[in-house]
């Protein structure tokens, strides 16, 4: 089979499943499932964990990962609720409260940024591998949270918060359009600009990124920088539907994140992934999800089956050839003491 | 098994494979005797590859009959083969790299004796044993990944041969060895072969192939086109089987006396991979630098892009100070580099043709906000795949399904596309057909003539001859000797060795 064809097949393949899944929980719980009011709460739902899946997709492409997105996500939320809280009250309104949401959101995405510049200083110029080096600096995002809050929910923000998680935009959710915007950029970054194509390449071969005088430290720590900033969104918004902000909101949400990433074809040795397979993996996790709520599957048999999930996805995809680097090792990451760090 | 008095060790008569309907080996027999060397000659794509498959059991055939020592075999698995004898060492050994030598050898000979506990000592002896038939010395307890090649493919013989091996096919065996590696190589075969063991020696290097072997079988295009005894072949009658047209060696016309310096390597050290490195390199001059494994030729070539960091010295280019250990202070300067290891180092392998070529070119085709000319980017690709004749059905289908020698212009063309001053070419030819290699050739001598400067690093010494106007012999880190291009193989040789 050629290659295109292999892999217009992997997005032909989830659109499908996003309609088995969609159909079948229709039929399932007709008149629950397609009620106008489920199919609403779905679009204000999967937002939150799709602009997650987002971020993790970026770090996949280079062949890292980021489990600190939802570390990073709280930790953004709690310094803008502080702001909200603190500053602005709760009882401000109008032009003053929407500047403060501003500011506060302003104030999340720096913390994104910093978060995730940490992360890729830890894994571009130290030479950690990704998995180890954010699955600490995730701990250590929640632990700053847990030390500024006490481990209790912050509430208290002026009511224009909501908008940003409960708003709708020209009728649609306003999370919704964000998630759209978001993935529309993503996509627009990885197909059209060199940072994308470059992301890809290091991906598919770091070595030979170096070798083809690729700036590739300031790559990595830009990957880790943007999947923390997009984070950050996330966090807001979650922030704005709970209409609080707590240091362990939204724990399960890493492995839905890698979950999806991995359903939307991304290669998890790096170097392939589209966002339209993101997008449509969203969509079938939202579906599936959304109906186990309505057959009243508890929470803790979720997870048995999100994770049941992403070992049956990988294993299809290595049976197909597709996803996995067979008989040959992943190429050596570039040594640190080698790294030029003149790569602007 | 038991093998009739007269009959050869392996017989095939008109075997014959088609992929897809594509035809992978037409007809092809021939047949080899206990003892025996045989050279399988052919380039690239000729159908080697196809026929070690099929002799393993790794492929079935479609038709045509095979023969292990006069006993028809049908249905060949990978099992049924080993068991007979058949045993193939691939270009990468297939070795446990984290396991020691002595495991390495004696696991699989003590997995077929079907004990169920490993027995070390057993495994041990059984090692040092197949090590001394072989008159080799190698540390049994080191760990396979700390071995240097040649060492690596001296225990993947052991292996196969610790497991009663009646035919050892060698897949390239020659490819990652220097000079001196490959005539020990050749005398371990001589010593199998008076052990009775039988060699298939799968190669492109022509000179080795006419040393070692009593018969010679070439492929071209899945047919063999000429088998005879080794005596009966010459070099040149070789390439004209493989290739179908001959392949003129000339040495380059000699560079102008008033070549424009371009770039100037002085005093260049790095301890413990070279020393002391001074030389010039002018426009429109192909330098040659050679030297064995170990010389210190690749760590030299690697800190010219800035690879390696070397601790003192300087490069020029034009008279400006190039920053040390910083390839892309390197690439600016314009300095290419081509690398030895093509699949690991050179190339995005799941990735098309055009983004491999067009990742030289991002920074030339960018936008505002980082945005790319994408048209711009794949037309400009296009072009110099083009112009450097690469041969592909689509420039959008992977570059894994090129052939090797189509791969390393595809490397080429990205650095070519950024205009260098000069180009590193590690290895040019490294694992490309005699054909492909020819070309290559061209595109180096045409490079040279537009006034880029051009540093071959080979130890294919008519390589270096033929391409190069002077050739630096390196040797435990200290360039030790220089001569002209268009000396004789047999000088460059000797002081190589020296």
């Amino acid at each position: 089979m050629s290659i295109a064809a292999r892999f217009a097949g992997t997005e032909a393949r989830l659109a499908v499943i996003a309609v088995v899944v969609f159909v079948a929980m229709a039929l399932l719980s007709p008149d629950r499932f397609l009620s106008v009011q489920n199919l609403t709460s779905m679009a204000f739902q999967f937002p939150e964990f799709a602009i997650l899946a987002l971020a993790t997709t970026v770090a996949m492409l280079t062949g890292g990962i980021d489990l600190s997105v939802v570390g990073i996500a709280n930790l953004s939320a709690i310094i803008a609720a502080t702001i909200l809280i603190q500053i602005a009250g709760p009882a401000a309104v109008g032009p003053d409260a929407v500047l403060w949401l501003a500011a506060s959101m302003a104030a999340a995405l720096v913390v994104g940024a910093v978060a995730g510049l940490f992360n890729g200083i830890l894994i571009a110029v130290l030479g950690l591998p990704a998995i180890l080096a954010t699955l600490g600096s995730g701990l250590i995002f929640t632990g700053i949270a847990v030390a500024l809050t006490g481990g209790s929910a912050m509430m208290g923000f002026p009511a224009a918060t909501a908008w940003l998680g409960n708003g709708l935009l020209f009728g649609v959710p306003v999370p919704l359009v964000l998630f759209a915007v978001l993935a529309l950029g993503i996509g627009f970054l990885l197909t059209r600009t060199g940072f994308g194509l470059k992301i890809q390449m290091f991906g598919t071969n770091p070595l030979a990124a170096r070798f083809a005088a690729v700036n590739v430290t300031s790559v990595l720590i830009r990957v880790y920088v943007l999947s923390g900033m997009l984070a950050a969104i996330a966090g807001m918004v979650i922030m704005s539907r709970a209409n609080s902000a707590k240091a362990d909101y939204g724990s399960s949400y890493i492995l839905l994140a890698v979950l999806i990433a991995v359903l939307g074809g991304v290669n998890p040795y790096g170097g392939y992934g589209k966002i339209i397979g993101v997008v449509l993996a969203v969509l079938s996790m939202q579906f599936l999800s959304s109906g186990l709520n309505m057959l009243q599957v508890s929470n803790f048999a979720r997870e048995l089956i999100w994770g049941s999930l992403l070992i049956f996805v990988m294993i299809v995809n290595s049976k197909t050839g597709f996803g996995m680097r067979r008989g040959k090792p992943a190429p050596a990451r570039p040594r640190p003491e080698q790294s030029s760090g003149s790569g602007r | 098994m038991p093998a009739a008095a007269d009959a050869p060790l392996i017989a095939m008569r008109g075997v014959t494979k088609t992929y897809s309907g594509i035809t992978a080996l037409e007809d092809v027999g021939f047949s080899i005797a206990a003892g025996e060397a045989v050279s399988l000659a052919g380039e690239n794509g000729s159908g080697k590859s196809t026929l070690i498959k099929i002799l393993a059991g790794v492929e079935q055939r479609d038709s045509g009959e095979i023969s292990f020592g006069g006993q028809p075999q049908n249905g060949l698995t990978p099992r049924t083969a080993a068991a007979a004898g058949v045993k193939v060492i691939f270009q990468d050994f297939s070795l446990f790299p984290n396991l020691t030598v002595a495991e390495n050898i004696g696991f699989s000979a003590e997995l077929g004796a079907g004990h169920r506990l490993v027995n070390r000592g057993r495994v041990r002896a059984l090692a040092e044993a197949t090590l001394q038939r072989l008159g080799v010395q190698i540390d049994l307890d080191a760990r396979v990944e700390s071995l240097p090649v040649a060492h690596k493919q001296l225990v993947a013989i052991c292996r196969a041969l610790a497991t009663e091996a009646r035919l050892i096919i060698m897949d390239e065996p020659t490819t990652a060895l220097t000079g001196r590696e490959v005539a020990t190589l050749l005398g371990i075969i001589r010593r199998l072969k008076a052990d009775g063991v039988a060699v298939l020696f799968v190669s492109h290097k022509l000179a080795e192939v006419l040393e070692v072997c009593e018969h010679v079988v070439v492929l071209r295009n899945g047919r063999k086109v000429a088998e005879g005894p080794a005596a009966e072949f010459d070099q040149a009658k070789l390439t004209r089987h493989m290739t179908g047209r001959d392949v003129a060696d000339a040495p380059p016309e000699a560079l102008p006396p008033d070549a424009p310096l371009l770039m100037a390597v002085r005093g260049l050290a790095k301890a413990g991979a070279f020393a002391a490195v001074d030389f010039d390199l002018h426009g429109g001059e192909v330098l040659g630098i050679s030297g064995l494994l170990g010389s210190g030729r690749t760590s030299l070539a690697k800190a010219l892009f800035g690879l390696v960091i070397p601790d003192t010295g300087s490069v020029r280019v034009d008279g400006r100070d190039v920053a040390l250990g910083d390839p892309l202070a390197a690439a600016h300067a314009g300095i290419g580099y081509v690398p030895e290891d093509r699949l690991t180092e050179g190339l995005f392998l799941t990735q098309s043709i055009l983004r491999n070529v067009g990742i030289g070119r991002l920074e030339a085709h960018g936008r505002a906000a980082g945005v790319l000319d994408l048209a711009g980017l794949w037309a400009d690709a296009t072009d110099w795949l083009k112009r450097l004749a690469v041969k592909a059905p689509r420039v959008t289908a992977e570059v894994r399904s090129l052939s090797g020698g189509n791969q390393q212009r595809v490397v080429l063309a990205r650095w070519l596309s950024r205009s260098p001053r000069v180009l590193v070419l590690n290895g040019p030819s490294v694992g490309v057909d005699v054909g492909s290699k020819a070309e290559i050739h061209g595109i180096i001598r045409e490079l040279s003539a537009q006034g880029l400067g051009v540093i071959v690093i080979s130890d294919d010494l008519p390589e270096l001859l033929t391409t190069c106007h002077r050739i630096l012999v390196m040797k435990d880190g200290r360039i030790t000797d220089e001569l002209a291009g268009g000396t004789a193989e047999a000088d460059l040789a000797r002081r190589l060795a020296s």
